[in-house]
């Protein structure tokens, strides 16, 4: 170590002194996410509004964490669910135990479930852990406890990230509004 | 050397009663005891206050260093840090360990702190009658480089007897190594104040500062002994290059590993306050103290703001607080051998080469101009020792041998 580089190094950290931190003051301001982020789960829709999700128990099949539970039903011919034969009557994933790997989105064969952006799922009690399909549909904004709470505040719902653009299995997801 | 710290030790001692400093030590007593008292509460109050800022600031800066942003929770942009952290530090439990010397181990940091706060109030701050109509500083001692110096040794027994009485072999070793760090540094810095003190004739602080301003600053003509000085003032606060005393990130820590709650505090605000002080001495010593130069106060319209009291003190103590930060920002901790090689190898024979050629000067009545010529000489050698340095052939051998090809 010459004197030489410790004078040089004296200049690297008096540069990054006046450096802007990279820090992100999280619960203040929304985490940058990458589109390719593993949330939590989006249960997709066709583009006619049918269900994706047929209920085959695949992506059951293919979690590590045994974190998934289906239950599958015939459709009704006349008012069906989704676009088989069969649809999911019970969909439920414990956030608790996933690990948010991806293998269910992997496994899926009509694309059914793709991970999201959520990861705000902090919670009390174990029971709310368990995400059914009215809290994974595309359509809904936020995880249990942020729905919750904006219901008892009246507030609309905050979700602490942004990301630059959805990919396009997540069709529909409406991801919160990046500045 | 040895003789005279031990004679400033004991001068320091009898300086503690003010009664006693009244009679044998204080060239002109002029204020008021209650005034003295009243000034002398101002500076440690003022001190804590600084400590516990200080905390803060060094968080911030060193984060800014490393681009992250620091404490900013606790009230506006974490202005109520030092709040937080001293109710935490307060109400944590205080355990003492059950083998320890209860007397001692309670004993030890009161120590470090009490001889670090007595020694600030020496440092003047403006020209005379410029506090209120009293003077600028708490005590104006004959003795004053000597009784700083004393008083601030002492401080190394806290750090000591810590060690000793937590009966615990790791802080003991840790106390062990401290000191000795310690002491070898207090040599060199001790040598390295000889030489202004020598061509100064005098070592009161005051004298000092205006001997500056007669004849221009020290640093001029006392470049390597401020190098030198600089350094060691370094190692004397446990700061990093040579914070082996507290080196937290391989050992537990040191001589106050059995320490928890608000004693474990007062250590480190010890160890704050002996940095604040030497950013106050420094420039007292080498840079004007509270004075700028002769030159600038002739300038006019704004030369009236060069010499204005307490201002420019404040700035310099300023500057230096932030080198501190930025040094401990950027340097690695020396090892310990490094760390005392470096101490007598390096710095102990400089200063005192320095001291003989000062010495010299003063001794033959030679021009002033020649120690300032020497200090150039010095500075140009060192860039010229740097340059020479600078890309170490690759190929060469290490000072710790070659191992394996790979440049230790």
């Amino acid at each position: 170590m010459s004197i030489a580089a410790l004078a040089q190094s004296m200049g690297i950290t008096l540069r990054a002194l006046f450096s802007k931190p990279v820090t992100i003051p999280y619960p203040d301001a929304p985490v940058p996410l990458k589109p390719r982020f593993h949330g939590r789960h989006v249960l997709t829709r066709h583009p006619n509004g049918l269900e994706k999700c047929i209920g085959c128990s695949l992506c059951a099949a293919a979690c590590p964490a045994y974190a998934i539970y289906v239950e599958a039903a015939e459709n009704d011919p006349e008012n069906p669910v989704s676009a088989g034969e069969r649809y999911a009557r019970v969909y439920e994933i414990n956030m608790l135990r996933c690990i948010f790997c991806g293998l269910c989105e992997e496994a899926c064969p009509t694309g059914a479930i793709v991970m999201g952006y959520d990861f705000e799922m902090a919670d009390y009690r174990y029971a709310d852990f368990v995400y059914g399909k009215e809290d994974m549909l595309v359509e809904v904004e936020g995880t249990k406890p942020q729905r919750r709470e904006a219901k008892y505040t009246g507030k609309p719902i905050r979700r602490g990230y942004t990301v630059p653009y959805v990919r396009p299995e997540l069709e529909g997801f409406k991801p919160p509004k990046t500045k | 050397m040895k003789g005279m710290q031990g004679l400033g030790v004991l001068l320091g001692v009898l300086a503690l009663s003010p009664a006693l400093a009244a009679e044998t030590a204080v060239a002109e007593a002029t204020d008021p005891l209650w005034m003295v008292g009243l000034k002398a509460f101002l500076v440690i109050f003022g001190l804590l206050t600084a400590f516990a800022y200080m905390t803060l600031v060094e968080r911030r800066l060193l984060a800014r260093i490393q681009i992250r942003q620091g404490p900013n929770r606790v009230g506006p942009t974490g202005l109520l840090q030092p709040l937080a952290d001293a109710i935490k530090s307060i109400f944590k439990e205080d355990l003492v360990v059950a083998k320890a010397d209860r007397v001692v181990f309670v004993l030890a940091p009161m120590i470090s702190v009490t001889f670090a706060v007595l020694t600030f109030g020496l440092i003047p701050f403006g020209p005379k009658d410029a506090f209120f109509g009293y003077d600028p500083w708490v005590i104006d001692l004959d003795v004053g480089l000597l009784y700083v110096f004393a008083v601030s040794e002492i401080a190394i027994y806290g750090i000591f007897l810590a060690g000793w009485a937590s009966n615990s072999k790791y802080s003991l070793l840790g106390s062990l190594r401290s000191s000795a760090s310690m002491i070898s540094y207090e040599l060199a810095l001790g040598i390295s104040l000889l030489a202004p003190v020598l061509l100064v004739g005098s070592l009161n602080l005051r004298q000092i500062v205006e001997w500056q301003h007669q004849n221009g600053w020290l640093i001029l003509y006392m470049l390597p002994a401020f190098a030198i000085f600089l350094l060691t003032s370094m190692a004397e606060a446990a700061r990093t290059p040579f914070d082996l005393p507290e080196a937290e990130q391989e050992l537990v820590g040191g001589y106050n590993t059995e320490y928890s709650s608000i004693k474990w505090a007062l250590f480190q605000m010890a160890e704050y306050i002996h940095l604040i002080t030497a950013s106050a001495l420094i420039p007292t010593l080498f840079l004007g103290g509270w004075r700028m130069p002769g030159f600038m106060e002739q300038i006019p319209v704004i030369g009236g703001i060069f010499s204005l009291p307490y201002l420019w003190m404040f700035v310099k103590i300023a500057f230096f607080l932030f080198f501190f930060i930025w040094v401990r920002g950027t340097l690695f901790r020396l090892r310990y051998d490094q760390l005392m090689v470096f101490s007598w190898g390096r710095l102990f024979p400089l200063a005192l080469v320095w001291f003989l050629l000062s010495a010299g000067v003063v001794a033959f009545g030679l021009p002033l101009s020649l120690l300032a010529w020497l200090s150039l000489a010095s500075l140009v050698g060192f860039l010229v020792y740097a340059a020479v340095t600078a890309r170490p052939d690759p190929k060469a051998p290490s000072r710790l041998g070659n191992r394996g090809g790979v440049r230790v």
